[in-house]
């Protein structure tokens, strides 16, 4: 589904060069994670997929079935099927919650020829998702993430995640700043929208967002390249023995 | 063996002032009133000669030019007509008072009456008025501490406007309606309006008046009143006008004003506003949207003299290639007002970088026990904003268009009407969207 080739991405103002050949498969239906130390590049890789500004890509592809994601807009992206959860929400006051996703669901909707939802259909559908995420009728007449709490923001992510329906989601750092309960419900709001058509890439430093996301693969970034692959016992890994032997061991297998 | 003193520099330049002051004077034809009016006009000329016309240097008058206000020559407005969104205020029952090149036009007009409510025309309100006590006063009032010589001016010349005095609480809005015929006409407006205990009403004013227009309104607002006022002044680009509100306000009584500027060339809205009576509550919002030669000022102070009183000040201004907003805005709380609730802020948004913001906020507080805030600040869209609204495939134009309307969202607060603050969200977004890149 995702298919990452060679990306090689610099800063824009800078002579900075942070993803250095990063290559990556996501499959249909898998979740894949990807785990790294400060640094590693994890977070400009989320944007560059989402086309935030401030990065150029050097060389390297990445598509979306097929199509090739960088040269689209970031609400085209969107439209074909991309979500990125964001690892610090912004707020916007003045723009009403409802609206926002009203606007969002049917924009996409209108990109893809779709019929645009009717207010009284699309008011059930959120109200019944914002229910099962335990985000109440208030918080979805707030402003954007305006006055929400650390959680109630990763919540309110996974709410939109749940009303656009992509095909692939990426998660960045989603875990941050959520207190176990808190990780909890997103989690189950992930899990609940794991299925056979949809693939998730699952940004993290921490292993234990990972016992509430079963990842199918654990992917190890450094210094903006995938160092080393494997399932889930890879997570367990650095738990317990942090980076540095794996790195240690990348590195040594670099200079054998 | 007396000579001539020389005067010194300060006099000389007062001298000079008065002089050319008298000399337009002169060339003022005061129109025919009423009776009642004659000697208040007369004053007002005098208010006039005193306090001279404005002048760049003068500390108000930094930031934007009264000269075309002023001058003998009005420059012609092309007539804008609107055909592609609908009246205003389409479906809001009300009473209908329309002025025709600042005529009031009765053809065109409802009756001039209602359940308490008193309705007369400037023009022809008899020689007897109970406005008489009202006429001109808050205006002279309103020259201290800062002299307002067009809002004199005004008193001296308006040909037209309404008398109202309100005794009950009125569920149906007056709505006064400014149309354009001719191309360069000048017209001077004055409102005077007396909101008895108790009473209530909302004045919608709206249309483009003129080429050059004049405006006052005159509101005393008795204790436990309420008077909503909500302002818009159409879209022909080329329209210069200056506008005074003086409102004093008494016990627990409110005054609640909102002004929509969008286009127009230059546009000053002034404001002064007196809470004079315990437990007042006096706010004051506008919006401006404009590009190009656009230049709108905004001067509002808001003078506390009771104590336990609000005032609120909230001035946002959309502005593009070139075009330029000015906020002068003072909350004065005089010693007596303990326990004042001020608060003040004005903000622009510039969409590009040929844009200018000028802003004078001013706080003067002799009491020692209020709360008063104010912000001024200028900036463009938020580039995280803008992103993520994309990142959730909301189309580029559409989510500025949605954080432009999110950036003016508080100033529509202060409009309690739902249906006329969603009157005016339709104008703000139709504008937008015309002005979109």
């Amino acid at each position: 589904m995702l298919e990452i080739n060679n990306l090689h991405v610099k800063l824009e103002d800078e002579d900075k060069q942070i993803l250095k050949g990063l290559s990556l498969t996501v499959e249909a239906g898998k979740v894949h994670a990807i785990m790294g130390p400060n640094g590693s590049g994890k977070s400009t890789l989320s944007y560059v997929l989402a086309g935030r500004d401030g990065y150029e890509v050097t060389d390297g592809s990445a598509t979306l079935d097929g199509d090739s994601l960088l040269d689209m807009e970031p609400e085209e992206r969107a439209a074909h099927g991309l979500f990125l959860a964001f690892q610090y929400p912004v707020e916007i006051p003045g723009v009403g919650n409802m609206t926002f996703l009203r606007t969002a669901v049917n924009a996409q909707r209108k990109a893809r020829g779709e019929e645009e939802l009717s207010s009284g259909d699309f008011l059930k559908v959120v109200r019944a998702k914002a229910k099962e995420l335990k985000i109440d009728a208030e918080m979805l007449k707030r402003p954007v993430n305006v006055g929400f709490s650390g959680g109630e923001k990763k919540r309110n992510e996974i709410l939109q995640m749940a009303m656009l329906e992509p095909r692939m989601c990426i998660l960045d750092e989603t875990d941050s700043g959520l207190d176990v309960d808190a990780m909890k419900l997103v989690a189950e709001g992930v899990n609940a929208l794991r299925s056979e058509g949809r693939a998730f890439l699952v940004i993290t430093h921490y292993q234990r967002l990972l016992d509430h996301i079963k990842p199918d693969v654990v992917h190890i970034m450094a210094n903006g390249r995938i160092v080393k692959t494997g399932g889930p016992e890879l997570a367990l890994e650095v738990e317990n023995n942090g980076y540095a032997d794996i790195l240690a061991e990348v590195n040594a297998g670099v200079n054998a | 063996m007396t000579t001539a003193q020389a005067l010194s520099p300060r006099a000389a330049r007062r001298a000079a002032r008065q002089e050319s002051t008298a000399a337009f004077i002169a060339t003022l034809t005061p129109p025919q009133g009423p009776a009642w009016a004659a000697p208040l006009r007369k004053a007002a000329l005098e208010r006039l000669a005193d306090l001279t016309l404005p002048d760049r240097r003068d500390e108000y008058w930094g930031y934007t030019n009264p000269d075309r206000l002023i001058a003998a020559d009005i420059r012609p407005a092309e007539v804008f007509k609107i055909t592609d969104e609908p009246p205003m205020y389409q479906g809001i029952d009300r009473l209908k008072l329309v002025f025709v090149d600042g005529v009031f036009s009765a053809a065109d007009s409802d009756a001039l009456e209602g359940d308490g409510i008193e309705i007369s025309r400037l023009a022809d309100s008899g020689d007897i008025h109970w406005a008489k006590d009202l006429y001109g006063t808050l205006e002279a009032k309103g020259q201290k501490p800062v002299a307002r010589p067009l809002g004199a001016l005004n008193s001296a010349l308006a040909t037209d406007g309404v008398l109202i005095r309100v005794t009950g609480k009125v569920s149906r809005p007056v709505s006064l309606i400014y149309r354009r015929g001719s191309e360069d006409a000048a017209v001077v407006l004055h409102h005077v309006i007396r909101m008895e205990p108790g009473s209530e009403l909302t004045l919608l004013e709206n249309g483009p008046v003129a080429a050059r227009a004049n405006m006052c309104l005159e509101a005393d607002v008795a204790d436990g009143a309420a008077l909503h006022h909500v302002r818009t002044m159409g879209r022909d680009h080329e329209r210069k006008g200056v506008t005074h509100v003086f409102a004093r306000l008494g016990a627990k009584s409110l005054f609640k004003s909102f002004s929509l500027s969008m286009n127009g060339r230059l546009m000053r809205n002034e404001a002064q506003v007196w809470l004079e009576g315990e437990g007042g509550v006096a706010h004051v919002a506008g919006a401006a949207l404009g590009d190009g030669t656009f230049h709108h000022d905004d001067t509002v102070f808001i003078t506390h003299s009771a104590p336990g009183c609000e005032s609120r000040q909230v001035f946002k201004k959309v502005l593009r290639d070139g075009a330029v907003g000015v906020f002068q805005g003072k909350i004065l709380v005089e010693q007596p007002a303990q326990l004042t609730d001020g608060y003040q802020l004005s903000q622009s948004l510039l969409l590009d970088e040929k844009c200018q913001f000028l802003a004078k906020p001013e706080l003067e507080i002799y009491a020692d026990d209020v709360k008063c805030s104010h912000g001024s600040t200028s900036g463009e869209i938020s580039p995280d904003h803008l992103f993520y609204l994309r990142a959730r495939g909301v189309p580029e134009e559409e989510a500025k268009l949605l954080l432009v309307l999110a950036f003016l969202a508080e100033t529509l607060d202060e409009i309690d009407s739902e249906d006329i603050a969603n009157d005016m969200r339709l104008r703000l977004r139709r504008w937008l969207e015309r002005h979109a890149h």
